[in-house]
């Protein structure tokens, strides 16, 4: 990617995301980062594709200030991460981990999607109509007095992208969400998710899913992005993809 | 993992605010434990209350007779005293009993029963995470009532790999009835210690991701109205008079 493109692409509003120069490593030393520029305009969905081990989950760990990058910045809306805005940041990037049971730890769905929205101040009439619209959004609002382990993998993850919901971010962050979906909950997540109409960054290497729901893809690997383009194109470069140990499903071809 | 101690219903007795249960059931312990052993007729009376707190949650005794089993040690206990006691013997049908291990392994066994029972009556009637919410309600310290609904959320994820893991052992010809093959399960349950460990390091990110800062929101309180509480308490009662006369008849 070059700088300038990403910048006619912005316009003059500040950019939904702005990654600049982020490096990180892990405790044990090895680098996971290593100066990812970024930029995703508001209303954009963009996947982030690559192979296992490639930093992508590291990268979306940094958007929300769990993880703490030894160089570079993000910015949110042009906030710029850092102690002081921490709390802002997280509320305006809402990151759905991959395996649900990570993220859903109350004893009804109802109270976790609460759990969120309840952390950032919203109290009594407000709460409750947030918890509503948020599980109205993915499907499951007839399900907010059940456990969460008394769910379907699918309902889970529509449950899970219902608690970030419900803190109303900017920016919506998805580790894997295609990942132990049946086709159908697959597909029934997809329209949730295009449903919803907000800017997006999914990190997957299930490339026809970033082909369905994202027009733009950002290819990271070992801590660096080497290509940002229409994601028709990148999936269409099957040299490049198999330069960094992508390919499409047997029998798939994108002209 | 041993039945299940919660049965599903929507008696009175399940429909109760859970504060109100958890009351009842440790002042009727409390009640149990401070009857004088020889007020025969006290015990009457507990067991009594308990039935009719049964009948008016449709739950018949023989599913509290199974799950009272994890009682039998003390049972055991209880039998020997009358022959290993001492003091002042008599003969009932040809044995030699003392008076004094008698009335002991009495005070033990009906002790223990009506505790036990009223546990299983409480655990039978109200659902785990309300347990936990009466206990919120009660003003346990919030500490204990998250870790407790945590543990109770994720008792069942780790059961689940648990027994994953434990098929695709057994699926791989593994046969954990021979002792030198517990070196495979040992490693398992290992590898189990190291998968939670890991998991509560993601829940915990995923809990900061949504703006946590150490502290649980409020979750809402229902205060339990002065006829719950009537009502709820009514057996707690009657065990506390049955005790207030036992200890004035003494």
């Amino acid at each position: 990617m070059t700088p300038g493109e990403a910048v006619g692409r912005q316009g003059t509003a500040p950019a939904a995301l702005r990654v600049s120069g982020l490096t990180f490593a892990y405790p044990d030393s090895r680098p996971a980062l290593r100066g990812i520029d970024l930029e995703i305009a508001a209303g954009e969905r963009v996947a982030v594709l690559g192979p296992n081990g490639a930093g992508k989950t590291t990268l979306a760990l940094h958007l929300n200030g769990v993880l703490t990058p030894s160089a570079g910045t993000v910015e949110v809306d042009g906030l710029r991460l850092g102690p002081r805005t921490l709390r802002e940041v997280r509320r305006r990037v809402g990151l759905v981990f991959q395996d649900p049971d990570d993220q859903l730890f109350m004893p009804t769905v109802g109270e976790d999607v609460a759990f969120g929205p309840a952390n950032f101040g919203v109290r009594g009439g407000e709460l409750a109509e947030r918890v509503r619209a948020a599980l109205d959004a993915v499907g499951m609002a007839e399900h907010a007095g059940r456990p969460p382990s008394h769910l379907s993998e699918g309902q889970r993850r529509r449950v899970a992208l219902a608690t970030v919901l419900a803190c109303d971010p900017l920016l919506l962050v998805l580790d894997e969400p295609s990942a132990n979906l049946e086709p159908v909950a697959r597909r029934e997540l997809a329209d949730v998710l295009l449903g919803l109409g907000r800017t997006m960054l999914m990190v997957t290497h299930d490339l026809l899913y970033a082909l369905q729901l994202c027009p733009r893809s950002v290819l990271v690997d070992d801590g660096v992005v080497v290509a940002d383009r229409p994601t028709r194109d990148l999936l269409a470069d099957t040299g490049l993809l198999a330069g960094h140990r992508l390919e499409l499903p047997w029998g798939v071809q994108l002209s | 993992m041993g039945p299940a101690l919660y049965r599903p219903g929507a008696s009175p007795v399940h429909r109760l605010p859970p504060q109100v249960k958890i009351v009842c059931a440790g002042v009727a312990v409390l009640c149990v434990v401070a009857t004088p052993r020889d007020a025969f007729w006290g015990f009457g009376v507990h067991a009594a209350a308990l039935g009719v707190v049964w009948r008016a949650a449709g739950i018949g005794p023989g599913w509290f007779a199974r799950r009272a089993l994890i009682e039998l040690p003390f049972v055991v206990l209880a039998a020997v005293m009358p022959f290993t006691g001492g003091g002042r013997r008599v003969d009932v049908l040809g044995l030699s009993v003392s008076v004094e291990g008698s009335l002991a392994g009495w005070n033990i066994l009906a002790k223990g029963t009506l505790g036990v029972l009223v546990s299983l009556t409480l655990a039978a009637t109200t659902h785990s995470g309300d347990l936990v919410r009466g206990f919120h309600r009660l003003r346990a310290p919030k500490l204990v009532t998250t870790i407790a609904s945590l543990m109770l959320r994720y008792a069942e994820v780790i059961a689940a790999e648990a027994h994953r893991m434990r098929v695709a052992r057994l699926c791989r010809g593994h046969d954990p009835r021979f002792l030198w093959q517990a070196g495979a399960t040992a490693r398992g349950v290992g590898m189990l210690f190291l998968r939670s460990y890991e998991r509560g390091e993601r829940v915990h990110r995923a809990m900061l991701a949504r703006g946590w800062t150490g502290t649980m929101p409020e979750p809402a309180r229902e205060p339990a109205g002065a006829k719950a509480w009537a009502a709820g308490l009514s057996p707690a009662v009657t065990a506390a008079v049955a005790l207030g006369v036992g200890l004035c008849l003494r």
